[in-house]
């Protein structure tokens, strides 16, 4: 299967960006043999508004159908929502083990927005 | 002749400058005032009309024909606000962000796409009577006045809505309320009109806020002048600024406790037997020869 996880760099041994929207990296990574894609986020980090949305356009693109990120706003969640991929909240860490923790079933799917939108 | 009220900062004194302004010129000449701060609407607190906002005001946004659409995606990435998101199928739309360019519409080659109203907010409009309820100086007034819906994102098709004087009855003066700020709402409030008046405070973020104000004005070639309100708090460095800039100090409203019972008790300062209610009509009898003024300055 196929995860996006935010990083703040490109590097399974980066940290887990809590931020979406805006956070530095999006990394596609395959389960199990954890091959990384790292995307960097130029658009989102720069954006004025819709930086949500445009990190969930990237995560359907790339055809992840499950995110791991640290909080994630109502419009962002609800993009996710419509293109059917599952939201983790990841409270820290490293990618690596955020990865692992979602392996092993330590993380529960988000049923909701966790912040408002320009948190 | 229409005269915008505007100010970088909130709560100067916009509306109670509005107000009163509209009240005192009400008796004299045929008058509209243009309530702008369509997320904070307050003028109708004071002049209590006997109508409500109601009118539905509406912008388009698209809507997808899920049997034309071939999921292509062209859309979406024409989209400069993001507000549509290309999915497998048909693609998402995210109403609150979308800005009403119509350009999805544009793209779509299978021309999948048509534009239906979404209501934003709601707009009220009419002559004040001389009703009970208001102050029987408004009597006459021509108020209209929108209220954006908790939620939404944009105002400035609200109050381009409420400039709209398509339907309103001849206006010799218009009055226009401005919502705070210098972003998008706050200058589509002022567009047109020939006189800022921008209202302050003697304060540093009051002379902050200004100074973006005066800039705005200037970018829309725009005259501008300045009253100042609770005049006698603070520093002089508002009018120092307004002395090195050039711009003319129209009024000042005393920091007066009578005029903050008056304001809350939703009172218009005609009602005040005051030097400052006198002033306030001086100033307005002769506005129009103001206007003038600061324009040909």
């Amino acid at each position: 299967m196929r995860l996006a996880v935010t990083a703040t760099g490109p590097e399974l041994s980066s940290s887990v960006d809590q931020r979406f929207g805006r956070a530095k990296y999006l990394l596609i990574v395959d389960l199990p043999e954890r091959k990384v894609l790292a995307i960097e986020n130029h658009a989102g980090m720069n954006a004025a508004q819709g930086a949500g949305v445009q990190a969930a356009q990237i995560v359907i693109d790339n055809k992840a159908t499950v995110l791991l990120t640290g909080h994630c706003g109502p419009k962002a969640f609800r993009a996710l929502k419509a293109a059917g991929v599952e939201v983790y909240l990841a409270p820290g860490g490293t990618v690596d083990e955020a990865v692992s923790r979602f392996e092993a079933g330590g993380l529960t799917p988000a049923p909701a927005a966790d912040v408002d939108g320009h948190w | 002749m229409k005269i915008v009220i505007a100010s970088g900062k909130g709560g100067t004194g916009k509306t109670t400058l509005s107000v009163n302004l509209a009240t005192a010129l009400a008796g004299e000449a045929s008058v509209g005032l243009l309530d702008c701060d369509v997320e904070e609407p307050n003028c109708h607190l004071y002049l209590r009309p006997s109508f409500d906002a109601t009118e539905p005001v509406g912008t388009p946004i698209p809507v997808v024909d899920e049997k034309l659409c071939t999921g292509c995606g062209l859309c979406a990435g024409a989209c400069e606000f993001h507000a549509l998101l290309a999915l497998p199928g048909t693609p998402l739309l995210l109403p609150e962000l979308c800005h009403n360019c119509g350009v999805c519409a544009y793209v779509c080659p299978e021309e999948a796409i048509s534009e239906k109203d979404r209501e934003i907010g709601v707009l009220g409009a009419g002559v004040l009577g001389s009703n009970q309820f208001g102050p029987p100086e408004a009597a006459g007034l021509y108020l209209r006045w929108g209220r954006l819906h908790v939620g939404e994102a944009r105002s400035t098709p609200l109050v381009r809505a409420v400039k709209d004087l398509s339907d309103a009855p001849p206006l010799d003066i218009v009055i226009i309320d401005a919502p705070p700020g210098v972003a998008c709402p706050a200058v589509e409030a002022m567009r047109g009109a020939d006189l800022a008046v921008l209202v302050t405070e003697p304060t540093p973020f009051g002379l902050h806020d200004l100074k973006l104000a005066v800039e705005t004005a200037r970018l829309l070639d725009m005259p501008c002048g300045v009253v100042i309100n609770r005049a006698g708090i603070g520093d002089s460095r508002v009018n120092d600024f307004c002395t090195v800039e050039g711009v003319p100090i129209l009024l000042e409203i005393p920091d007066d406790r009578r005029i903050a019972e008056a304001c809350s008790r939703g009172q218009v300062f005609s009602t005040l037997d005051a030097p400052f209610a006198a002033r306030l009509r001086a100033f307005a009898s002769d506005i129009e020869a103001r206007v003038e003024k600061v324009a040909a300055a």
